[in-house]
């Protein structure tokens, strides 16, 4: 709350959220989260959950609850009825907002209030905001997020006020962004960087505006009409993006509007990002490296660092590309192998972070850090002697064949570079001999074709004979969630038969 | 006079502007607004004006710091008074801005 009252006292007349002519003000949002606050209050709920899109209703609610001391739990929308109403019980009681499209999929829960959006924003525009005195008290859990749940029941992960309030001081400047500056936000609202892009764009005077359902063509078009200066996208989007941007073909408009973009939270391949750099050469690329349970970005590669990384002849340099550049001021990083040594500049291992930011706590689990503070991600990679981050995915999808261990993001890396390979994902098989065999699922692009061993020998060429795939299985598509995260266990279970029983 | 601790928020007794601290020294540290001393919120009535020596204000979500920056406070409400520690004054932070991630 302390963010967005700072923003209503020095940017209250500015639009806060929506188009230019149509949208919200900072002084506005401070009323509606008021209001938002006096309702929870009244109501007696322990939590504010919401089962719906972005829309502008989540600003309101994200500082209304913390206005009103309760958690703010953004509920992945997209899941089916039971996964959703059990996850909405483990929160009771709580006011529960509902996609309007969606009603009565809340309703009669213990403890659940459900509410669908519109009633809900009706009801703000008749309320007195509550009384100040909000608590300042950094401790106060500010945000759950459940985690995907793809390794077993999901998670909740605590992000508290003092955990986000520090990511926002850390990273942006009070008031720095200049009245004519627009924020396209495409991520939804359960993403951690859902959350971030509402604070620090609220912090910042940036106005947001959202797109609730994604494709190329709408974000592209929203770009266009409301003159968007900055966005945030995952890789799958920019994938999209990019190849919308190239069927427009030599009659493209580009985004000349759009200053600044910025990719992350999954792996990202680097032809994407090359060619994506080619089409919008004024845009100012960034690749942020961030984690739910770290209060969103923890590591960063800046626009100079792209455009000279990609006209470089180094091979150092031009690799850099593919990194996710270099921590935040405020945060540490680690390297660590499995008992939790800290290996030599260079070497690879298990990413650990410290900072302020970071959270790394879990509901009914509690905190994940060691006792000096520190969070091991699960993600592996490795620090150049420059302080370059590279990431080369979870600990968990790493490949272990013949005692090698491998990882499946350096096998993909190569593929991509091949000229018919549109996706690719590399996963391990069980194997007599070796323990796990290679196997990699390819995605070819339309009217491509490429022979097995051809792609196989590419591996061998630039890695060693090691990491050549041992199986390879053309498919029409790979499998990602709704945030673009790859679904490694259900390529796994596609390629099972590849595999010794 | 009292340790500072990250996080903690002060408030001038001689004009509007309240602080929260960024960082803080170990020990304790005589924090003032205008010339006099800041206190918790709550605690802060109005006692007067600030002192002409220290009454060039604050400005809203700028950060100040002692010379070699081991105290960095954020100012949450503008003021007319200026922020000090046992009479010297605290400066400007010049912002370093990292491009938008989000």
């Amino acid at each position: 709350m302390l963010l967005l009252e700072m923003a209503a006292g020095g940017h209250g007349d500015r639009v806060a959220v929506g188009t230019a002519d149509g949208g919200i003000t900072f002084a506005e949002l401070f009323q509606r989260a008021g209001a938002t606050a006096a309702h929870l209050r009244e109501s007696g709920s322990g939590h504010l959950a919401l089962a719906d899109v972005s829309s502008e209703a989540l600003p309101a609610l994200l500082f209304g609850a913390s206005w009103a001391g309760v958690p703010f739990v953004p509920l992945n929308y997209r899941l089916g009825d039971g996964e959703l109403r059990t996850l909405v019980s483990r929160v009771s009681p709580a006011l529960a907002v509902v996609d309007p499209d969606a009603p009565g999929r809340l309703d009669g829960i213990d403890g659940v209030a459900a509410v669908g959006r519109h009633d809900l924003l009706a009801d703000l525009a008749d309320r007195e905001p509550a009384a100040e005195g909000w608590s300042f008290d950094g401790e106060d859990e500010a945000v759950l997020l459940f985690t995907s749940g793809t390794t077993g029941e999901p998670k909740a992960a605590v992000l508290r006020q003092r955990h986000l309030v520090s990511y926002v001081l850390g990273s942006v400047e009070f008031g720095a962004a200049g009245e004519d500056e627009a924020a396209l936000v495409s991520v939804p609202p359960y993403h951690v960087a859902g959350i971030a892009a509402v604070l620090s764009n609220v912090y910042a005077g940036r106005r947001v505006l959202q797109l609730p359902t994604f494709t190329a063509a709408d974000w592209v078009g929203l770009v266009r009409r409301e003159g968007v200066t900055s966005a945030m996208v995952v890789p799958t989007m920019l994938a999209r993006i990019v190849e919308h941007l190239e069927a427009e073909g030599d009659g493209s408009p580009g985004l000349p509007s759009l200053r600044s973009l910025s990719y992350g939270g999954g792996r990202m391949p680097q032809p994407v990002v090359e060619r994506a750099l080619a089409l919008l050469p004024d845009t100012r690329f960034v690749n942020a490296y961030g984690l739910t349970e770290t209060s969103s970005t923890v590591a960063l590669l800046g626009p100079d660092e792209h455009r000279e990384a990609v006209a470089s002849d180094d091979p150092v340099v031009r690799s850099r590309l593919g990194s996710a550049g270099r921590p935040l001021p405020g945060i540490e990083v680690s390297i660590r192998d499995d008992a939790g040594n800290e290996v030599p500049t260079g070497g690879s291992g298990d990413i650990w972070v410290r900072g302020e930011q970071v959270a790394g706590e879990y509901r009914d689990q509690g905190s994940r850090l060691t006792p000096d503070g520190w969070f091991p991600t699960n993600d592996g990679g490795r620090l150049d002697d420059e302080g370059y981050l590279y990431v080369t995915g979870r600990i968990d999808d790493v490949i272990v064949k013949g005692g090698q261990n491998i990882s499946p993001g350096e096998i993909e890396e190569v593929l991509y570079t091949h000229p018919a390979v549109a996706d690719v994902a590399a996963v391990g098989l069980p194997d007599h001999d070796w323990g796990e065999r290679i196997a990699v699922a390819v995605v070819l692009r339309p009217g491509e074709t490429a022979p097995a061993d051809e792609l196989c020998a590419l591996v061998t060429e630039r890695l060693r004979s090691n990491r050549t795939p041992d199986r390879v299985e053309f498919v029409d598509e790979l499998p990602y969630n709704d945030t673009g995260k790859l679904l490694r266990r259900m390529v796994r279970e596609r390629l099972a038969h590849l595999g010794d029983g | 006079m009292a340790e500072l601790s990250a996080g903690s928020r002060w408030a001038s007794q001689v004009c509007a502007t309240e602080v929260i601290v960024v960082k803080a020294p170990p020990g304790d540290t005589a924090l003032e607004c205008g010339g006099s001393p800041m206190l918790p919120p709550g605690d802060a009535e109005s006692v007067g004006t600030p002192d002409a020596s220290a009454a060039e204000g604050t400005q809203l979500g700028k950060r100040y710091v002692d010379a070699d920056e081991t105290l960095e406070l954020l100012c949450t409400k503008p003021g007319d008074g200026s922020l000090g520690v046992g009479g010297t004054p605290l400066v400007l932070k010049e912002a370093k801005p990292l491009p938008a991630s989000d």
